[in-house]
């Protein structure tokens, strides 16, 4: 609770709302000491003068009254008539959704077929139709707004009490043989009473503002007595001739009615935690770049990294998930990234198009050079041309990663659209021509389906399909056959294998599987905590890996198609990123550890391999790098 | 997709037997003689005794409300004894004047509140975003009827560009461009709440979607970040903006009640308000029952749009 106030209180806004709202509400309560004029007395005489005359500081309406004492009075009216419809909606509307969510069945059925009906109804034609039957009044105009409002608080509490009814505590005390009555009363109501004065907080406001309505129809409260509402509305008539009498109650209700508002969203965003973390940021459209270094070009072959450096800026606290990582692919070449999942190998795959979620992702070091130009820290338009051209992804999880809405044949089409001008017809062709080349069967017709009509299988050749639509040089697959069954996987493996074969493509493919790795790729870089371990020849490594993770790995994962497992026969965890250890971040769950590999540890260098580790399972020939 | 029309219409009869049911019972509850609350100044005993027959209020609750629906299945609403006139009629009139002035402020806020809500969330925390969310804070938090009074004295009093009420001049009025000239200030003034929640539920709901991997896919196919934004995450984002327009044309239409008073719009609102004044029960009784069944309708054009947009939902 004392969290949740100075959570509050961090918001600016929320707390100059509350404060506001705490004056009016305070002043409102001291009404009958102040020393005002009475509110009801006329005076011909006296009319329509002017804010700030003499002995009316706010003036005097169209019967002479003076309006400070009014406006006062009538705030305390309103108020009063808000809150209280407020707590009769509550009340009421609470009780019918416990019940309904308590007893379920049928009786759940009745109520919310009632409340749905209700619902259906914009709200004031229901309140006037009460008001019609009831007659005008400020008690009826009440009565009308209050039961407007009971199907919101009986539909919310409804879903609260539905959850709870069926937890264990509740359970025990039927069996233990409470009565329905002391159940609801003891067992369920403590429960949901935050639920309700929560949903109270932000709809009073709402129900001042509608209960204002009524009287200002002139519905609701009667002359003499007046709240804010039919202030508003008597000064109507001379709204032309002596506006400050309308001005004056209308602002007083604007005033309310936002400092509500205010105070509420505080409380919502104080609630809900999703917005605290600052996880509902929209990412830009190209990570953020701020390179403490930048290594000269131009680079090698299709793709080389060097000494890349991707960051996670949360708050305070710093996640190193990619840390001096350097990477090369040749023309042609099929290089795998092998890691835990958390190891930083998809970070690194799309940190090389700018296309790590930012905030919170930076790129803070290192290189990324394709045919001889820097990536990192090239303009975002540049990206934007190579993106989907040159160097093409292949995500995993292909129901989240294609949009739901848009059939996948226009999505295929927009592939190529995007980086060459094409006629629309050519375009379809073009779509099925490659949901051809990725095995699909009955393409013609497929190109019209929406993903969700597709199987998993189907869905990540669509998604290998929009990988080629440019004949890309690059593609990056980021765990394309995790979510898929064994058969399928070596589908799409041998799939993926051929079209590398056939039109010369490099391939950049992240897994945490050896079996695919075995299968596909031509030499292997495994990453552990942000860091590249070991590299090589795939061959080699897998016959005689030399670092130790290397060899548990390949121990965990014996075949192909092993699917996500967990990498339970290495004891313990992966350091978290943000608390990264200064020497070999291994060395927690190393057997080997020994005093020297807490200092930092060096890539070492041999002709065709590097290993990060100063005792190697199987020496390969050494030279520091 | 006929289907699924079909279905929701079908699905909408119970909801409308429903919403008679209600207003049946509600007017049930006059407290005292009805045909004397009804006729109230007007009573002479033959009047009331004859408003008794008609309304067979010497028969039972059941049957009295099966005689009543029965009678407007067959379009008999009643007559309305503060008009004379059939209350089928004035309702169908002044609905057309409400239509004119809601649809046009449902139209504006929808279009106005996701543009507000999309730009917000593109321009996170940036000036645009700060400024929408400021004019969006104030726009929820003024009530309808104030905003009017105040544009009146601005628009129409002070700067004399727009006339200050009613649907048409009195002299030489009537075509299109008199009515427009009427309809721009209760349509602004209508619209300007809904338009308020419209954008800021947009602009959540796009940045939950811009969260989402199938964006992250459509910039790794390089779509220039206009079309990532309008095309793709729009897109994707109306499936939770629709049902609010839905919710939001139910405010629009309450909402009209008080800006047909204060612009003094011959619209079905403000016949209510009289009617109730004068205790006209069976026009109120009338109006209520024909705006809410339209409501009903016009809620299942807002799920067959859904259905459009979204292949997912079965039809
Ligand atoms: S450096 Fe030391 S702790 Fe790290 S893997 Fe090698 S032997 Fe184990």
């Amino acid at each position: 609770m004392i969290a949740f106030m100075k959570l509050l209180a961090r918001n600016r806004l929320a707390l100059a709302g509350g404060i506001v709202l705490s004056l009016v509400v305070l002043v409102a309560l001291l009404v009958p000491v102040l020393p005002l004029k009475p509110p009801d007395v006329t005076n011909t005489a006296e009319r329509f003068h002017r804010p700030f005359t003499e002995g009316h500081l706010l003036g005097t309406d169209h019967l002479g009254r003076d309006l400070l004492s009014r406006l006062l009075w009538g705030t305390r009216l309103s108020l009063a008539v808000g809150t209280a419809a407020a707590v009769i909606a509550a009340v009421i509307g609470s009780a019918v959704g416990i019940v309904a969510g308590y007893f379920g069945g049928r009786t759940d059925n009745v109520i919310m077929r009632g409340v749905d009906m209700l619902m259906a109804f914009p709200y004031i034609l229901l309140a006037l139709a009460i008001v019609a039957a009831l007659g005008t009044g400020l008690l009826n105009a009440l009565i009308a707004v209050a039961a407007v409002n009971i199907p919101f608080f009986a539909r919310n509490i409804r879903g609260v009490t539905v959850g709870i009814a069926h937890k264990e505590f509740v359970d025990a005390a039927r069996l233990a043989g409470m009565g329905h009555a002391r159940i609801l009363l003891q067992e369920i109501l403590p429960n949901v009473v935050p639920v309700i004065v929560i949903a109270m907080s932000t709809t009073i406001g709402w129900m001042i503002l509608e209960t204002a309505g009524l009287s200002f129809l002139g519905l609701g409260s009667q002359p003499p007595q007046a709240d804010l509402g039919s202030m508003l509305g008597e000064a109507r008539s001379a709204l032309i001739t002596s506006p400050h009498t309308s001005v004056v109650p209308g602002l007083m209700i604007f005033i309310i009615v936002m400092s509500i508002n205010l105070l509420g969203d505080g409380v919502r965003d104080a609630l809900d935690p999703r917005l605290r973390s600052g996880a509902l940021t929209r990412p830009q459209p190209a990570t953020t770049v701020q390179r403490a270094f930048a290594p000269e070009g131009p680079g090698r072959g299709t793709l080389d990294v060097r000494d890349l450096e991707t960051q996670f800026h949360v708050g305070p606290r710093i996640y190193r998930a990619v840390n001096e990582v350097s990477l090369q692919v040749a023309p042609g070449e099929c290089l795998g990234i092998i890691g835990e999942s958390g190891c930083g190998k998809s970070v690194t795959a799309l940190s090389i198009m700018g296309l790590v979620s930012s905030p919170p992702g930076v790129i803070t070091g290192g290189a990324v050079f394709h045919d001889g130009q820097d990536l990192i820290g090239a303009p975002y338009d540049t990206l934007r041309r190579l993106r989907g051209d040159k160097v093409a992804y292949i995500f995993q999880d292909p129901l989240a990663t294609l949009h739901p809405l848009t059939r996948i044949g226009e999505q295929l089409a927009e592939a190529i659209r995007v980086h060459h001008a094409v006629p629309k017809a050519e375009l379809r062709r073009r779509a099925i021509e490659l949901l051809k080349d990725v095995r699909i069967p009955n393409a013609e017709a497929r190109v019209d389906n929406f993903p969700h009509e597709l199987s998993g299988g189907m869905r990540q050749r669509v998604g290998i399909a929009m990988a080629l639509a440019n004949e890309p040089e690059l593609i990056i697959a980021d765990e394309p056959t995790t979510a898929l069954d064994v058969t399928v996987q070596a589908q799409i493996l041998s799939l993926l294998d051929d079209l590398r074969r056939d039109r010369g493509l490099a391939i950049l493919f992240i897994t945490h599987d050896f079996g695919v790795v075995a299968q596909l790729c031509d030499r292997v870089a495994v990453m552990y905590a942000g860091r590249v371990v070991e590299e090589g020849p795939t061959g080699d490594i897998l016959e005689r890996p030399a670092h130790p993770y290397t060899k548990r790995l390949m121990a965990c994962v014996p075949e192909l198609g092993g699917g996500r497992r967990d990498l339970a026969a290495i004891p313990g965890l992966p350091p978290a990123v943000d608390q990264l250890p200064m020497g070999c971040a291994f060395a927690p769950r190393c057997d080997k550890a020994a005093k020297a590999c807490t200092a930092p540890v060096d890539l070492t260098r041999s002709d065709k391999r590097s290993v990060r580790c100063l005792f190697p399972e199987d020496a390969i020939e050494r030279h520091s790098a | 997709m006929g289907g699924y029309i079909l279905k929701r219409l079908v699905s909408a009869v119970p909801v409308i037997l429903g919403i008679t049911v209600i207003v049946f019972l509600i007017m049930a509850m006059i407290p005292g003689d009805p045909a004397t609350a009804i006729l109230g100044s007007y009573a002479t005993p033959e009047n009331v005794e004859k408003l008794n027959r008609d309304l067979g209020l010497d028969k039972p609750l059941v049957q009295r409300y099966f005689i009543w629906l029965g009678n407007m299945l067959t379009g008999d609403f009643g007559r309305s004894f503060s008009l004379n006139r059939p209350v089928l009629d004035e309702v169908a009139e002044r609905f057309n004047a409400t239509l004119i002035l809601a649809g046009t402020a449902f139209v504006l806020c929808a279009f106005l509140g996701i543009l507000a809500g999309v730009i917000s969330a593109a321009r996170q925390y940036g000036w645009a975003d700060k400024g929408i969310t400021f004019v969006v804070l104030i726009g929820i938090s003024v009530p309808s009827f104030f905003l009017g009074m105040m544009m009146i004295l601005l628009f129409a009093v002070n700067l004399r560009w727009l006339p200050v009420s009613g649907m048409f001049a009195i002299y030489g009025g009537g075509d299109l461009p008199d009515l427009l000239r009427h309809l721009v200030m209760p349509a602004g003034a209508l619209a300007v709440v809904a338009t308020g929640v419209i954008a800021r539920l947009s602009r959540s709901a796009m940045l939950e979607v811009l969260r989402q991997d199938f964006i992250r896919t459509a910039r790794a196919k390089g779509v220039p970040e206009r079309g990532v934004i309008w095309r793709h995450a729009l897109k994707a984002a109306m499936v939770s903006i629709i049902p609010v327009l839905g919710i939001q044309a139910g405010f629009v239409l309450s909402g009209a009640v008080y800006i047909e008073i204060v612009f003094q719009w011959p619209g079905v609102g403000r016949m209510l308000v009289d009617a109730i004044l004068k205790r006209d029960i069976l026009l109120v009784q009338g109006g209520v029952v024909f705006v809410a069944a339209c409501y009903v309708m016009f809620n299942i054009l807002v799920d067959v749009a859904q259905s459009l947009l979204d292949p997912r939902i079965k039809t």
